[in-house]
């Protein structure tokens, strides 16, 4: 063969040009060479200008400008040109160019030259770009073809025949006789040319594939020819006689087979045969044995076939080639449904696959494994997948992560196995798993109540080794809030007792609180669970504090969400206080009282109040906008005063006892002395059996009202009632501002509404955020605050006040 | 059953250097030049990525992507996801062989220099996405007869071919 000189240089010129800019500057020129070449009319050297267009049209440049040129090389009389001209016309041409219809009629006559190289140039151009009107037109011919000419031809029609064949698909009906006779043939290119197209048939048109049903005999035959012939030189790859042949022949087998049994049963006999005697230790081998496992997997085969299939595959698994074991697996992925118990068998070697070093064994041998999970092998499998999960590589982290949860959900053999499962996981791969994963978990271990303290101990001590996993560390938190007091309780027969003090707790959730690691999300588990504790923790005053300190140093933080949570848990520290099975220890004898809490709550909660006292001693106007809202509740009216006791503008005096609880009590005697002037007289007295020093009383008053407070009697209050203090309070309300104004039942309707909106509107925020950790204690503590507030100030309703929730 | 049911083996055909150059393109279903230079970019970048003892098997789309390196040659062959990998891999191998009984040791240069011979002798072994011939010494007798009858030829017309 000559060497094509011209064209090899310009290419040698290419390849020198040491940058982009002066390659393209090389191509350039030649194109433009080439261009002026093909406008010339006739010339010796028109193939290897086009062979050179097709080069640069190789390196990614434009070359469009030669497609006409194609078209006139491939109507030369030269073989040569035509040669070029074709390969000219399969690169630069497609269905879709409008150049393309141009050539038919040179494919036409083509097909029909006396010289079988041409016939085949037109043949092999027709079957890559062929167009369907093209197909339409040339059918006639190629069926011809195939039926009386040389083997070279046949092979090539056939497979021109499957082009048509895809591109109009009514031609089908055309080829299907020539087809059936050229399964007689001899020459093996002949025998896949009609093997292939027989297959393509057959997949288009049912009533066809009905038809070739009887040729199974046939290619039984044929294949058998294959198997047990001896060495052929022709055929001969690495032993076996044609593979590529002895592959088609199976796939049209399986075709054929598939949900019929009669011809399932007639390719039995072969399949097995195919299946034991075939060489399997070189790739081709293998080849054969894949498409023979593939078809038996699919027809209607005995189970006997069916068994040996499956452990064809089995052996595959434990073969050295990567690609062997690969192919196995996805074809055990396919049959895991139907012939769950077969695949089974191999599980051991798959779960080995697990550890192999190629990425899609690994994948395929993750999906084969959590597919083959059941309830009589979770355990040793979840060890194995959990292993796998601790050094699989991360782009397999999330599929790992969520088939391991769902296996668990679905056959967990005990809850203490399942929430050792999902920490385990939160712990290696927390970072991967989905969001539901939080929610899911909690409502796990809520629902598992035998296992609170198991689970608390864990997670706390998994919370100290490390606070980097998101999932993990939310859940610790919410576990920590919620059975903080098992955790400090210390004891727990699942695990190592471990002396966990508060302040370690409180240690733990402050450092989620300050890292950097925490999402904000983390750190509002973290603030609510550190919130929680202040129920859960009861005998610990600085605790308390630390916790209150903690909480509202939140109250300016950056983020919304949680300066709202910090500032809404103040209040709740502030006002709900008394309800806090906390302060049920705050009336220590050292503290001094404050007189807002002698008509607030404190230490009544839920008794019924004392009867209003004098009006003018209602301690804060109902007009306060925004701020703080909850004091309305330290300024309410207690239960109406019972008729006897209203007050009217006498100037009698009235005694009562405003406050009386742990040994000490109060008592208010007031005394108007004039229209705006009442003398208050404060005494107390301690019936304790220990004496109490430093006590004294504070007195707050709305702006509108001026207070003289007297000296005290003393400060000293001796046991058992030995003897009391006193004090004298002055009351001036010179501008008469009315005491209607300021107490609560004459508040007008709007008022009434828009305190109690407000009110609600608290309780539902705190309700909230504390509902998304489910702590109903905390709940129920401020439903019933809300509902005694609401108690009181329906008691006077307007006729007409219909309560509205506004949150 | 639709008309676009039905595609051949093969998707198409690449070879391309370690430093990503293309050195042959074979295109068995119609594509717009746009959709065939970004298959080109996606294989070349998936396929140079692997590593050295990796499973030649990927995942790409719809379509199973067969990949061997001979010497300093990738070849890259698309499959449909119901067909034979190792079959593809035999084809590649059958191809290579092909090559190396017309070059004689065939190298990288050989396909660069001579690249529409390597399109030739592919033309002769597939076809239409499908294989053509299943004997090595058919292709071999018919490519060499294709040869001889373009010399007779410019022999007789006494101007060299290109």
């Amino acid at each position: 063969m000559s060497p094509s000189v011209p064209l090899q240089e310009m290419i040698r010129a290419i390849r020198s040009a040491r940058t982009q800019c002066e390659e393209r500057g090389v191509i350039q020129r030649e194109c433009a060479a080439i261009r002026a070449q093909f406008r010339q009319v006739d010339n010796g050297a028109r193939s290897h200008n086009l062979a050179k267009l097709l080069y640069v049209h190789m390196l990614g440049y434009p070359a469009h400008f030669g497609q006409m040129e194609c078209v006139r090389m491939i109507a030369s009389p030269r073989y040569s040109e035509k040669r070029v001209g074709y390969l000219g016309a399969m690169m630069l041409l497609d269905e879709k160019q409008d150049a393309s219809l141009l050539i038919t009629n040179s494919i036409k006559n083509d097909l029909s030259h006396s010289n079988q190289y041409v016939q085949s140039l037109a043949l092999c151009t027709l079957a890559c770009m062929g167009s369907a009107e093209m197909c339409r037109d040339l059918a006639p011919e190629i069926d011809r073809l195939l039926r009386a000419s040389n083997s070279y031809i046949k092979k090539k029609a056939a497979l021109c025949a499957v082009h048509i064949v895809r591109k109009v698909q009514d031609l089908g009906e055309l080829f299907a006789p020539a087809a059936r006779s050229l399964l007689s043939e001899k020459n093996h290119g002949v025998l896949h040319g009609a093997v292939v197209l027989i297959t393509e048939l057959c997949e288009r048109n049912p009533e066809t594939l009905e038809r070739f049903r009887k040729t199974v005999p046939d290619l039984v035959q044929i294949m058998k020819g294959l198997v047990i012939s001896g060495y052929s030189p022709e055929h001969d790859v690495a032993g076996i006689s044609d593979p590529f042949l002895q592959v088609r022949i199976l796939r049209l087998l399986r075709i054929l087979g598939r949900n019929n049994e009669a011809a399932s049963d007639a390719m039995n006999d072969l399949l097995a045969q195919v299946a034991t005697n075939t060489d399997s230790t070189k790739t081709v081998g293998n080849a054969v044995l894949y498409e023979t496992v593939l078809t038996v997997l699919d027809i209607k085969s005995e189970s006997g076939l069916r068994v040996l299939a499956v452990n064809i595959l089995g052996r595959f698994l434990l073969n050295n080639d990567r690609n062997i074991r690969y192919i196995a697996m996805t074809s055990l992925q396919r049959i895991v449904g139907t012939d769950h118990n077969a695949v089974q068998r191999h599980r051991g070697t798959i779960v080995d696959c697990l550890k192999d070093q190629d990425a899609s064994v690994k994948r395929r041998a993750l999906e084969l494994s959590l597919a083959l999970v059941s309830a009589s092998n979770i355990r040793s499998m979840m060890k194995e997948l959990l292993l796998f999960l601790s050094s699989c590589p991360p782009e397999l982290r999330a599929q790992a992560a969520s088939g391991i949860f769902y296996a668990a959900e679905r056959y967990a053999p005990s809850q203490r196995w399942h929430i050792d499962t999902i920490l385990h996981v939160l712990t290696t791969a927390g970072g991967d798993v989905r969001d539901e994963t939080v929610p899911n978990l909690i409502q796990l271990i809520t629902n598992a109540s035998e296992l609170h303290c198991y689970t608390v101990h864990k997670l706390y001590r998994a919370l100290l080794n490390d606070i980097s996993q998101q999932s993990l560390v939310q859940v610790a938190c919410w576990c920590i809030g919620e059975y903080g007091d098992l955790l400090l309780r210390g004891e727990c027969q699942e695990t190592e007792p471990a002396q966990v003090t508060e302040d370690d707790v409180l240690d733990a959730l402050e450092t989620v609180l300050q890292s950097h690691m925490s999402s904000p999300a983390t750190r509002g588990f973290a603030l609510t669970a550190t919130m929680k504790l202040s129920t859960r923790i009861l005998d610990n005053v600085d605790l308390g504090h630390r916790i209150r300190s903690i909480v509202s140093i939140y109250g300016s933080c950056i983020d919304v969400e949680l300066q709202q949570r910090a500032v809404e848990y103040n209040a709740l520290f502030r006002k709900y206080d008394h309800m806090s099975p906390y302060t049920s220890i705050l009336s220590d004898k050292n503290t001094c009282l404050q007189v807002c809490d002698l008509l607030g709550l404190l230490g009544g909660s839920e008794e019924p109040l004392q009867p209003s006292p004098a009006p003018g001693l209602s301690l804060n106007t109902a007009s306060t906008a925004g701020g703080d809202l909850l004091d309305l509740l330290g300024g309410l009216e207690p239960t109406p005063p019972a008729p006897g006791q209203i007050y009217t503008n006498t100037h009698t005096s009235h005694t009562m006892t405003v406050y009386e609880k742990d040994g000490v009590t109060l008592t208010l005697s007031c005394e108007k002395q004039s229209d705006s002037v009442l003398t208050v007289t404060l005494t107390a007295s301690n019936s304790t059996d220990s004496d109490m020093s430093s006590f004294t009383l504070q007195a707050a008053v709305p702006k509108s009202v001026q207070l003289h407070m007297k000296a005290p009697s003393g400060d000293f209050l001796p046991a058992r009632g030995a003897a009391k203090v006193t004090q004298m309070v002055v009351l001036n309300n010179p501008n008469k501002v009315g005491p209607q104004t300021q107490s609560y039942d004459a508040l007008s309707y709007d008022e009434h509404q828009s305190v109690r909106g407000k009110v609600w509107s608290i309780r539902c925020k705190t309700t909230n955020y504390i509902r998304e950790e489910e702590n109903h204690c905390l709940i129920s503590k401020i439903n019933k605050a809300v509902a005694v507030f609401n108690k009181k100030l329906y008691h006077f309703p307007p006729p007409n006040l219909a309560f509205n929730s506004r949150c | 059953m639709s008309h676009d049911n039905s595609k051949p083996l093969m998707r198409f055909l690449l070879l391309f250097s370690r430093q990503g150059k293309l050195r042959l393109q074979k295109w068995f279903t119609p594509m717009s030049d746009r959709e065939k230079k970004k298959i080109i970019r996606d294989m070349t970048t998936m396929v140079l990525a692997r590593q050295p003892r990796s499973c030649n098997f990927l995942h790409w789309k719809d379509l199973k992507i067969i990949y061997k390196r001979y010497a300093s040659l990738y070849f890259c062959l698309a499959i449909e996801s119901q067909e034979n990998e190792l079959l593809a891999l035999e084809v590649i191998h059958r191809y290579v062989e092909l090559l190396d009984k017309y070059f004689g040791n065939v190298c990288e240069l050989d396909i660069i220099f001579n690249f529409e011979k390597a399109y030739f002798i592919l033309d002769e072994f597939l076809m239409g996405g499908e294989i053509q011939e299943t004997s090595k010494q058919v292709v071999n007798r018919c490519i060499e007869s294709s040869d001889m009858l373009q010399e007779t030829m410019e022999e007789y017309m006494s101007k060299p071919a290109f």
